[in-house]
């Protein structure tokens, strides 16, 4: 991976600053795959990891950026009766490295004479419908759809070409034999099947498959298009805010998803804090919502920074189809899709940083955007924040737990202790002060498998996977006793 | 927050002090009444005044970016039209206009729209005159810090009227029209050598650090030319020249050309054409596409 990095940063050493920061994970994600993992990070690389079971063992690759880092120990330090004792499909848990590939190189826009980075804004795994992987990969113009698939077999005994593939002198063949194929060492092959080009003018801040696993929609800062995963040329622009005069410009849009079962419908979300859910059966272009979810401004706390605070950085429907869960700079909210007047739950992630905004304000920090997510029950939501800390919160008790995510304190096996911020009242030991927040470490890319309770969180360019070994199945996690 | 060293300071180093121990608790007014209201009063518009001037501050940084994050942007520019809507509300804007100048501007314009920079510049002679939010000095941050003298011109009453007008252009850049392309002040020739010449600066410094923009006519609106000394309408021609024929959002420098041209008149499709072909080959030689 060091050695990707250099050679890019020679042919675009006038472009890019840092080496380092193309190790920065900035995309997660783990649904509907019940076994992979993928990270994209800001130097255009997709890491694949896959949770080893019994049956799968695989030599891990190239992974010295992350192995040392994983809170699992690697899979062939153990003696292979250990292995057989783990027992059923995935319980061991693991994830190792699975396939590591080059997503998106870095571009330039000569029109504009602006560069194209290839940081990888969203990863959005395929629904699976045979033994291969798709996943659809997407910097900010361009989204590639990559298959992942794995070889195991080989073919061997042609007539024509010999092992190494060199044609055969013809005179030296004296008998036809049928090529067989035999078993070789597992490899997995990643090949970019579609390319989808020039549809967007703006950059791409999300994309989401729809559940009719024939389409999906991608969405910039103006405009949502919907492709067909087979069509690259044409696309259909289904949201449009660009306004015709652009000093008019106010909102934009930040998030977009399709429902989880009805393939009609997605919501996207804006930068002042206010949903739109739009069907696509009322009319080919759906500027105009279905419903608006928004939640009236409380005029005694109005500041200058309310606009900015309320701006949702990630929606996400709940995977039942009927809550969706916002995240803002300071709140995640959960809404009722029969109710737009404003959300039925709001769970504070930070609210001592209220006070902080100004200084929030100056260093940027108050434009990170958040990502949340839901667990597979629908019952635990979970959100990033500053100082490597990540907040959990149970939707039925409303209780809410503080976690870090952090090497030093993350042994193998080791069980996550809760952290507390210290804002008043009496301080306990290892309470974290406000103003020692360390506000380059930010959570913001999380992703939670579909069906288990394992968390992936990644912090600039670790990833780190939790397990809940107290309830590991779709019960939510026992907040009391922690995760590991 | 210790971020020391890992961003640019944006505001001058005497002023981030008190800025900061003000705002620790919000920017909520106070309700106050008797004595201390002149007090609070004034400590509030100060401190209105700084947020303000840090907001214009990142409008200007970010145009600098190759990729400016158009969220980002959009959020500022209107807590800067919120601040400027108070400000109104207050009162405290007619003293801002009125440090302005006189120069035809109405002092009751509560939002400083296009016609006033129209205006400036159609008293010059020339073609399209381009002055960049962030025109002056090129943007070095090392100057916008320390340069107490430039940071008061620029941010304290005058920049705000003029700026505040330019805010919905910020990321306007793709929008210019082909009218904006081919100015009329010189001859394909003579923009060709000029616009090879940026061009090739273009390639090797960074996308957007090293070019300056000259005010091109001298003898106009004293306070103007001193603010915006560094306009270089060449190079906004080449640059609009490669953007005028698409429609792109990228925000940057020559972002409230719309404005001017509007003002100008407009030149025709044709001429642009060719000089586009002969642009693009340029651009093939310096990019080595």
């Amino acid at each position: 991976m060091g050695e990707d990095t250099e050679s890019s940063k020679g042919n675009h050493s006038f472009l890019r600053d840092y080496v380092t920061e193309a190790d920065v994970i900035s995309t997660v994600d783990s649904t509907t795959q019940e076994n992979l993992l993928a990270t994209g990070d800001k130097g255009g690389r997709v890491v694949v990891f896959q949770r080893e079971t019994v049956s799968s063992l695989l030599p891990p690759t190239s992974s010295h950026l992350l192995s040392s880092l994983l809170p699992l120990p690697p899979l062939l330090s153990q003696p292979k009766g250990e292995l057989d004792q783990v027992g059923e499909t995935g319980e061991s848990g693991e994830y190792n490295v699975y396939s590591t590939f080059q997503s998106h190189e870095p571009d330039f826009d000569y029109l504009k004479s602006l560069e194209i980075e290839e940081k990888i804004n969203k990863i959005r795994w395929l629904p699976q419908q045979n033994a291969a992987h798709f996943l659809l990969s997407t910097n900010d113009k361009t989204i590639k759809l990559w298959k992942v698939s794995e070889r195991d077999k080989q073919p061997e005994g042609y007539n024509l070409k010999d092992e190494e593939g060199r044609v055969k002198d013809i005179s030296t063949v004296t008998s036809l034999q049928v090529p067989v194929l035999r078993p070789t060492d597992l490899m997995v092959e990643v090949r970019p099947r579609r390319v989808f080009s020039n549809g967007h003018t703006y950059h791409v801040n999300s994309i989401s498959v729809n559940s009719d696993g024939e389409t999906y929609l991608s969405a910039d800062d103006l405009r949502i298009n919907m492709w067909h995963l087979g069509i690259t040329d044409r696309s259909f622009n289904i949201v449009d805010i660009k306004p015709a005069n652009m000093e008019e410009l106010t909102e934009v849009i930040t998030a977009a998803e399709f429902h989880p079962h009805h393939c009609h419908l997605f919501v996207y979300s804006s930068s002042k804090g206010s949903l739109r859910l739009c069907d696509m059966r009322a009319s080919a272009l759906c500027d105009r919502h279905t419903k608006l979810f928004e939640e009236p401004e409380d005029p005694g706390s109005r500041s200058f920074f309310s606009e900015i605070v309320s701006s949702v950085s990630d929606v996400k429907f709940s995977h039942n189809g009927r809550y969706l869960l916002t995240r803002d700079y300071l709140t995640a909210k959960v809404w009722d899709l029969h109710m737009e007047k404003g959300p039925v739950e709001t769970y504070q992630v930070h609210d001592y940083l209220r006070t902080k905004l100004c200084s929030l304000y100056e260093n940027d920090c108050i434009f990170d955007k958040f990502e949340c997510v839901w667990n597979s029950s629908d019952s635990v939501i979970m959100t990033g924040a500053y100082n490597s800390f990540f907040r959990m919160f149970d939707r039925e008790t409303g209780r809410g737990v503080t976690l870090e995510a952090w090497r030093e304190t993350s042994k193998p096996r080791a069980v996550l202790r809760t952290r507390r911020i210290y804002t008043g009242g009496k301080r306990r030991r290892g309470d974290v002060g406000v103003d020692s927040l360390d506000f380059t470490k930010k959570i913001l890319h999380m992703a939670w498998h579909p069906e288990e309770n394992i968390i992936a969180i990644a912090s600039t360019n670790n990833l780190y996977i939790f397990q809940d070994r107290v309830s590991p199945d779709t019960q939510g996690p026992d907040l009391g006793s922690d995760t590991i | 927050m210790r971020k020391r060293g890992s961003r640019p300071i944006y505001m001058p180093v005497r002023r981030r002090r008190e800025k900061a121990n003000m705002y620790s608790k919000g920017t909520k007014r106070k309700f106050s009444d008797g004595v201390d209201n002149k007090a609070v009063a004034a400590s509030y518009s100060l401190q209105r005044q700084s947020l303000l001037d840090m907001s214009l501050l990142k409008l200007q940084l970010c145009h600098m970016l190759a990729e400016p994050n158009l969220c980002r942007s959009v959020l500022i520019a209107n807590t800067v039209r919120q601040i400027q809507e108070e400000m109104a509300h207050d009162g405290s804007w007619q003293v801002v206009t009125e440090a302005l100048g006189g120069s035809g501007h109405g002092p009751s314009d509560r939002l400083v729209d296009t016609e006033v920079l129209c205006q400036s510049s159609e008293q010059q002679d020339g073609g399209p005159r381009l002055y960049s939010v962030m025109g002056y000095d090129g943007c070095r941050e090392e100057e916008v810090v320390t340069d107490k003298a430039l940071c008061s011109v620029v941010v304290g009453d005058r920049a705000p009227a003029l700026l505040l007008g330019t805010i919905g252009h910020c990321w306007d850049r793709g929008e210019l029209r082909v009218e904006d392309g081919v100015s009329k002040d010189s001859g394909t020739g003579e923009e060709e050598g000029t616009k090879s010449g940026e061009g090739a600066k273009m390639a090797t410094g960074q996308v957007f650090g090293t070019f300056e923009i000259k005010n091109g006519a001298p003898g106009s609106d004293p306070a103007l030319e001193e603010l915006f000394s560094d306009v270089d309408a060449s190079y906004y021609d080449l640059d609009t020249m490669l953007t005028g024929m698409q429609s792109a959002p990228k925000m940057g420098p020559y972002d409230f050309l719309d404005s001017l041209a509007s003002s100008h008149g407009s030149v025709s499709n044709s001429s642009c054409r060719a000089d586009l072909n002969e642009l693009d080959h340029i651009m093939e030689i310096i990019v080595g596409s």
